[in-house]
């Protein structure tokens, strides 16, 4: 099933499968050593790399990659210089940047989104995720996104209703996003049955489905991949080692290749005919 | 156009496990907010608790100064000292109809905080006002104030450990108990349907200006005039003219000048963006968040506003930090009344107005008085 897909973000999870996507913040604490956190994900075994590129009022976030973000941006992190980062980057998965929707807006003159897609799309990036951008306006960036080859990948919550559910599960591309807890606080509840239920109402979509949880450990990884997502996203985890490991290079391929093997252990044996 | 979108302004800007609380709480407030049995109680509260009709005073002796004739709206005068609480009673009692129990808010200089401490405890609802850690320094006062009305002041520590770290931490609480729970947003700003539910609170100010104006001068004013950080005194000042030949002027934070790179005036000087949750102007990405006054000190602004100056129907300037402090003080010397560093850039615009000539009368919106604004005060003069 769509083997053929132009999309080299879900051809990659397909290929992959289950997938391990990587996130951290762009410019954590330095651009430069953000191209070695990359670099050392790429190694672990992590098949697409989301960068976070700061904006100074993000809302929402958890503590700890608004923590990164303040970090970045103190550190005198741009667009421009995000750019440029990428466009030297030679990975073996496939990146995208995640940002906030005025970061795109105000890249070029009036409010156009197409300056931003345009850059992003020579920077060698596969796909944007704009975590305020609803899908009902998202038309601008979208059109610019499919002239220039990117997919823009839209993200479902468990408190997303039926009717919105279906307008974003048709926009998304390359996968859906989905968040399936609320907050970033609170106790964590139990991986396999949160994941189970928010990936039940998707079973009719064909697309790809990757799970953010806020996990921290391999066996976390295998329970998201056992209740049937297609790819584990990791973030926070990944921020914390940046800024509390003493060798965050070794410690993120490390880590990867954890979350990698665990969500391996999470596909179901196939039944004996 | 999705309901809430002010000429392409607007919208509801959010994460998605936003979307559907928001969507909640406007079909809430679409059901309730125009019910005459609300509108009845909230104006009983609003005469009794808050102190309305506020005054509308005629400045003479500042009127014979620049030769023009001002009048201030006495918002200054209310509960609390601003015109903060009209919002928050609205919204506290949509909240209390709605059956949520408990009222968060977030709040930075402290204001908007002890504001909803004072309705929680009108109307026993639980309150949680988030700040961060270093406000929570700044404002010991305020923060006893909060507390001291029986609200739980939660100091925010992520991040910078300031507002935007407390708007985050109260928007996740508001995202994980969206069932009992109401997010009491300040002014015009934010996602539908704040903008317009803030607005529709705060038009109280310019409905009874405009009565009080019509029986006292006998005409309407040739001119309104209102500070804007957010922007919500201004659009409660402005809404119920919107179709009079009154003449609008917004004064937003000039900082050290809006051509400068430390200002406060999006509208002025500034880009269409998306900013917590709207679509609106924001001021360029190099420009450093400036104003003398806490409560203009904001990137953004209200989405109406940034309508209302695409289409032409407002002035919006830049007021200096330096003339908005001489109006302080000038008004302070010859009225006897010290307002709010916020209100003085409205006031400061109105006296450029008047000798300028552009208008026989011109109305201000006096917005808050200027108590909390001494310290700040006290460092800028000295009397020897």
């Amino acid at each position: 099933m769509n083997a053929g897909t132009d999309s080299e973000i879900e051809r990659t999870i397909r290929e992959n499968h289950p997938a391990l996507i990587a996130y951290i913040t762009a410019g954590d604490p330095s651009l430069e050593e953000t191209r070695e956190y990359v670099e050392a994900l790429d190694r672990g075994g992590a098949d697409l790399i989301e960068l976070g590129l700061p904006f100074s009022e993000p809302i929402a976030e958890g503590p700890t990659i608004q923590a990164a973000i303040n970090r970045s941006l103190e550190a005198g992190t741009t667009p421009g210089a995000f750019f440029d980062l990428v466009a030297g980057l030679e990975t073996e998965a496939p990146l995208l940047v995640m940002t906030y929707y005025n970061m795109i807006l105000q890249h070029g003159p009036d409010a156009d989104p197409e300056p931003f897609v345009s850059r992003a799309a020579e920077a060698g990036l596969a796909g944007i995720i704009v975590p305020d951008l609803p899908a009902e306006e998202s038309g601008p960036l979208r059109k610019a996104c499919e002239a220039h080859g990117l997919d823009l990948v839209f993200i479902v919550a468990p408190t997303t209703d039926d009717e919105r559910l279906d307008s974003i599960m048709e926009r998304t591309a390359g996968f859906a996003y989905v968040q399936a807890r609320l907050g970033t606080t609170g106790a964590r509840a139990d991986v396999s049955g949160a994941t189970h239920d928010s990936l039940a109402r998707l079973d009719e979509y064909p697309i790809p489905k990757a799970v953010g949880f806020g996990v921290s450990e391999g066996d976390h990884a295998a329970e998201i991949v056992s209740a049937g997502a297609d790819g584990v996203i990791v973030g926070s985890a990944l921020v914390d080692l940046i800024a509390e490991s003493e060798d965050p290079v070794a410690a993120l391929e490390s880590k990867a290749r954890e979350l990698k093997a665990g969500a391996e252990r999470g596909v179901p044996e196939p039944e004996q005919p | 156009m999705s309901e809430g979108e002010f000429e392409g302004y607007g919208g509801r800007h959010v994460p998605e496990p936003l979307f559907e609380p928001l969507a909640t709480l406007a079909a809430a407030y679409d059901e309730v907010g125009d019910s005459e049995a609300f509108q009845t109680e909230l104006r009983g509260y609003l005469e009794d608790f808050a102190g309305r009709p506020t005054p509308l005073y005629h400045a003479a002796n500042l009127s014979e100064r620049y030769g023009a004739e001002i009048y201030l709206k006495r918002e200054d005068l209310l509960h609390g000292g601003a015109h903060k609480i009209n919002n928050c009673l609205g919204q506290a009692l949509l909240a209390k109809r709605a059956g949520r129990e408990r009222l968060i808010a977030e709040t930075g200089a402290g204001q908007h905080g002890v504001a909803t401490a004072m309705v929680g405890a009108l109307l026993g609802l639980e309150t949680e006002i988030y700040m961060g850690e270093k406000d929570v320094a700044r404002q010991e006062m305020n923060v006893f104030r909060m507390r001291l009305m029986g609200a739980d002041v939660t100091e925010v520590t992520r991040g910078g450990a300031g507002l935007a770290d407390a708007v985050d931490a109260a928007l996740e609480d508001f995202a994980e108990n969206v069932d009992s729970t109401h997010y009491l947003v300040g002014s015009v700003v934010g996602p539908d349907p704040f903008p317009r539910m803030v607005r529709d609170f705060q038009s109280v100010i310019g409905r009874e200006a405009r009565e009080q104006f019509r029986e006292r001068v006998g005409e309407l004013p040739d001119a309104a005039v209102a500070c804007v950080g957010g922007g919500s005194n201004a659009i409660g000042l402005f809404h119920a003219f919107r179709d009079d030949p009154v003449d609008f002027y917004g004064a937003e934070g000039g900082g050290e000048g809006s051509e400068s790179d430390r200002h406060a005036a999006p509208l002025a000087r500034g880009e269409d963006g998306t900013i917590h949750g709207m679509r609106t102007r924001v001021i360029d990405d190099d420009v450093e968040v400036h104003s003398v006054s806490a409560g203009l000190d904001y990137p953004g602004v209200g989405p109406e506003h940034a309508m209302f100056r695409a289409v032409g129907r407002c002035e919006y300037t830049g007021v200096t930090d330096e003339a908005a402090l001489a109006a302080f003080r000038e008004l302070a010397e010859t009225e006897g009344i010290i307002p709010a560093l916020e209100s003085s850039h409205a006031v400061a615009r109105a006296i450029e107005l008047a000798e300028e000539g552009a208008h026989d009368t011109i109305l201000v919106n006096l917005s808050g008085r200027g108590d909390k604004d001494m310290a700040t005060a006290a460092e800028k003069f000295s009397f020897q």
